[in-house]
């Protein structure tokens, strides 16, 4: 599998996000931007999907729930009856208010935690984690694109670093994948 | 662009406001004869005039929050709110006239504490739990500190509106950091008087009972409301074709205002009941004893319209862009929150016989009608986008 890879490095994200516009319409694919922090309004120009975390924040919230549903009651009402509030009813249904605090906090705690490490896990950014960036200076002051020639089949790499030559990047860099 | 409010509505708010009357007049002949008729009128008149103002009031405070903290999103939707705060000088003179005509009946018996027997020792009617409190909760202290709160709202609602229109001439950041800090200045004042006076106009009523939580919750209610009323009026504006510089992120914020004050509002309202229902002390049970054995399904079908409907239906990112679902949500949120301001005054003031009849609907459709005409009227005194705001480039191009 032979791919090369164009790096296109900006110093501003405003031109990074004029020239994606332009190539875009040229129908180029840009397959990735690399930025020190979010561009707003980049995702739609490049094609990039709306994020499903929110729908596993969801799944992990329910997760919890459930685990501090069941987990409250085996110790408060079947392992080991507590007499609540003057009120030794022994029953979840009947108690239920007393429990509520500890389960909102765990459902946030579980959906909380449950989407940074999936976010971690996605991204490859775990603690320990090699960079996936092209450039370390990503991480400071510059804005890089990345193109694959396997996704532009109908144009040459002359003629991609043409188009790039009139976005107002700063430095480009090629690698073979 | 200037707005011009339409035949049709102003036909629609004089329909409110007859039918409002019609009915307020069928409610007082049927139950002119009761015995607690005049708590039932003065208790109602206390719920709409109140919760009215404090649709105002909330939007006053949501402007003096956004001042304070130099927000920039807001400035397309900045007139809207002024214009919601615009009921403020309506609102203010209609509960000035309610509060005062009950103090004037001695509390009509909406008021208890305001009976001189009861804390007269030699009556038989003689409360020694009110007459403890009598420092506090007297005529004339709770008409000065009325007075104090109504005034100090006006004077901050003028100069906040005044400073807007002059913005608008003058433009510079001069207005803006004086804003800035008149906005602070507001916030301190609010928040002592938000929950002193939900204390006095609301809490009192429930004489014997205190939740030193109630404050919050009276204004979170409040808030939560505004936030309802000012989406669904930035959405009817721009079906008419106004403010053409709010986009659908400026929806989706004012959307997830509404659904985080929701939350607001039921962590409060789940607070008060969770602790006194674990506490389990008698006199501060009596509160929801009562409203939970003669109102069971108005209550807890107003918790529910106001927690579970506005969570499972905005929870999602279409839904607070989405104007039909967003009004829906609304106006069931408007009248759920109708419905707490109801239960809090007259599950107090009537006991177990709170009827919603003829009189509760007509009263609260007049108010309404006059409500929406003020608004609308407001609309029209100034230029539906600020000129001169020094984030309102950043607001046009606002983008979530």
């Amino acid at each position: 599998m032979a791919d090369k890879a164009i790096y296109a490095m900006y110093d501003d994200d405003d031109v990074l996000k004029d020239g994606a516009k332009m190539l875009v319409s040229k129908g180029v694919k840009v397959n990735d931007v690399y930025s020190p922090f979010p561009i707003h309004g980049i995702d739609p120009i490049i094609g990039i999907k709306n994020t499903r975390l929110g729908i596993m924040s969801f799944i992990y919230a329910l997760v919890g729930l459930a685990l501090a549903t069941y987990g409250m009651w085996f110790f408060m009402i079947d392992d080991w009856p507590m007499n609540i509030g003057g009120k030794p009813s022994f029953s979840y249904k009947e108690n239920f208010l007393s429990f509520m605090p500890i389960t909102f906090e765990f459902t946030v705690l579980c959906a909380a935690h449950g989407m940074a490490i999936t976010y971690l896990i996605i991204n490859k950014t775990l603690p320990g984690m090699p960079a996936q960036n092209p450039d370390p200076r990503t991480t400071d002051d510059k804005f890089v694109m990345e193109f694959r020639m396997s996704e532009n089949p109908s144009m040459t790499q002359t003629e991609l670093v043409d188009l790039l030559k009139n976005t107002g990047m700063t430095e480009l860099d090629q690698k073979d994948i | 662009m200037e707005f011009k409010v339409e035949n049709k509505a102003k036909r629609f708010t004089l329909g409110l406001m007859i039918v409002g009357v019609l009915f307020s007049l069928i409610g007082i002949m049927m139950n002119y004869s009761d015995d607690n008729f005049v708590t039932r009128f003065l208790g109602n008149t206390l719920v709409n005039s109140f919760f009215f103002f404090c649709i105002g009031l909330g939007a006053l405070f949501f402007l003096a929050l956004q001042y304070a903290t130099e927000t920039g999103w807001y400035a397309t939707v900045k007139r809207v709110i002024e214009a919601l705060t615009g009921f403020l000088p309506v609102g203010i003179v209609l509960l000035l006239v309610v509060l005062l005509t009950i103090t004037f009946m001695d509390g009509g018996g909406v008021y208890i504490w305001m009976d001189p027997d009861m804390t007269d020792p030699t009556s038989h009617h003689y409360d020694e739990i009110i007459d403890g409190k009598s420092g506090y909760l007297n005529k004339t202290f709770f008409l000065i500190r009325t007075v104090v709160y109504l005034v100090t709202y006006y004077l901050f609602y003028r100069g906040f509106k005044m400073r807007s229109l002059e913005e608008d001439r003058i433009g510079g950041t001069d207005i803006h950091f004086k804003n800035y800090r008149r906005g602070a200045h507001f916030l301190v004042f609010f928040s002592v008087f938000s929950s002193t006076s939900s204390w006095d106009w609301i809490m009192s009523i429930d004489v014997h009972w205190f939740s030193t939580l109630f404050g919050w919750y009276v204004f979170a209610g409040m808030w939560c409301t505004t936030m309802t009323v000012l989406v669904m009026l930035v959405l009817y504006l721009k079906k008419k074709g106004y403010l053409p510089k709010v986009n659908d992120s400026h929806i989706h914020d004012i959307g997830k205002w509404t659904f985080a004050t929701s939350f607001l509002w039921s962590y409060l309202f789940f607070s008060q009941f969770m602790l006194i229902w674990y506490a389990n002390i008698g006199e501060e049970a009596t509160y929801y004893i009562l409203r939970i054995e003669e109102y069971q399904a108005l209550y807890f079908g107003m918790f529910f319209v106001n927690f579970a409907f506005p969570m499972l239906i905005l929870m999602s990112r279409d839904a607070k862009r989405h104007a039909g679902i967003l009004t829906f949500v609304g106006l069931i949120i408007v009248i759920g929150h109708w419905l707490d301001t109801y239960i809090m005054v007259s599950g107090g003031s009537l006991g177990p016989t709170a009827t919603i009849g003829f009189l509760e609907v007509g009263m609260a459709v007049l108010f309404l009608g006059i409500f929406i005409r003020v608004i609308l009227n407001n609309l029209t005194k100034a230029p539906l986008t600020p000129v001169n705001h020094p984030f309102l480039d950043e607001s046009i191009h606002h983008e979530i």
